[in-house]
């Protein structure tokens, strides 16, 4: 009976390892944040290119540099400003979802040191299976507009 | 026959004539032409070097205002990264404009925290700060709204906001409304048009 349990678990991690899980699915580039002053929120922006065949959601975050962190999206809609707090994002199969001023982006708080222009800060984003997804950003000027300008 | 004729011609002249006493050439503006449909540029708020101002402190500049808040981390700057391109683009021009960015979170923005802000962006930008009913008065003069969101637990809170920037000329009246989504050439090409009218102060 013991043997037989122990037999369905082993089986069970060869198929976790046969495929892949949803962090290796997922390739995040031109991640950057925006540097305010002070200890002013900072919005995240990425690329993310989900390779798999199916969605991958995002669930939270985390970051050893932020206090804080968590995912939001803007709208001007009807002439409003506003600000909606997400607790998923889905990425849907083969395409890539873009985090970019003005839509979808990661809300950094309370920064544990002050963030520099050119410095890198990590977020780890958890995903639905229990993955985890590390995201470089670079920091970058109050206004710039992309990673590159 | 004769004097009809005259008549006729006296008369297309004098309606042309007064058709161009009716109306001065309008400038071909690719932005919401708001000229007479928004009161002249007119507060009393505090400025982000903790002096008192009034919007009669900005005659001869052609100012673009706008409503925010520091603790917004998205739209805000992307608004006033914006702004701050397209006042680039206008080279020397643009020390005839400014930037006002009147604070809807009076509690949070003192003159001090706009001051870094406002100077993040754009040197021609100037933060503006006011009493709670200082500044709904302003909002509600130009139809502007914005309301503050409930507190998210950690003492952290949002304020929904218009998104219009605001365009007066030189001689403090509202003529022009942009989104954050227009065209940088839109803005450019009108801000061009206003700085060329009026007198310079």
């Amino acid at each position: 009976m013991k043997t037989r349990f122990f037999a369905v678990l082993a089986g069970l991690a060869l198929c976790t390892a046969a495929h892949a899980n949803d962090a290796q699915s997922v390739q995040a580039t031109k991640g950057w944040v925006r540097v305010l002053p002070g200890n002013l929120p900072a919005g995240g922006y990425v690329e993310l290119k989900n390779t798999s065949d199916h969605t991958v959601k995002i669930v939270g975050a985390q970051s050893a540099f932020y206090g804080h962190t968590m995912f939001h999206r803007s709208s001007t809609e009807g002439g409003m400003g506003r600000m909606e707090m997400l607790d998923e994002v889905d990425l849907p199969p083969n395409a890539v979802t873009t985090f970019a001023p003005g839509g979808y982006h990661v809300m950094l708080m309370d920064a544990k040191k002050p963030v520099k222009v050119g410095d890198h800060v990590v977020v780890n984003f958890q995903l639905a299976d229990g993955s985890v997804l590390p995201v470089d950003f670079t920091a970058r000027p109050a206004n710039a507009f992309s990673l590159t300008d | 026959m004769k004097l009809s004729r005259i008549g006729l011609m006296a008369l297309l002249t004098l309606v042309l004539a007064l058709a161009g006493c009716q109306r001065e050439p309008q400038p071909a503006w690719r932005l919401t032409d708001v000229g007479g449909h928004l009161p002249d540029l007119d507060f009393r708020l505090t400025n982000d070097e903790g002096k008192p101002v009034t919007g009669a402190d900005y005659r001869g500049k052609v100012v673009l205002m706008y409503f925010g808040y520091t603790h917004c981390p998205d739209v805000c700057p992307l608004t006033l990264t914006q702004l701050h391109v397209v006042l680039q683009r206008l080279g020397p021009l643009a020390d005839d404009t400014r930037i006002l960015f009147v604070t809807v979170d009076p509690k949070r923005d003192t003159p001090e925290i706009m001051h870094a802000y406002v100077n993040a962006f754009d040197k021609h930008a100037v933060g503006l700060v006011g009493s709670d009913s200082d500044t709904e008065a302003l909002a509600k003069r130009y139809r502007s709204a914005f309301t503050r969101e409930p507190d998210r637990g950690n003492g952290a809170y949002d304020v929904s906001h218009s998104s219009a920037i605001y365009i007066f000329d030189r001689d403090g009246k509202a003529r022009l409304l942009a989104t954050p989504s227009a065209a940088q050439d839109d803005i450019v090409h009108d801000l061009h048009l206003l700085i060329g009218l009026g007198a310079k102060s």
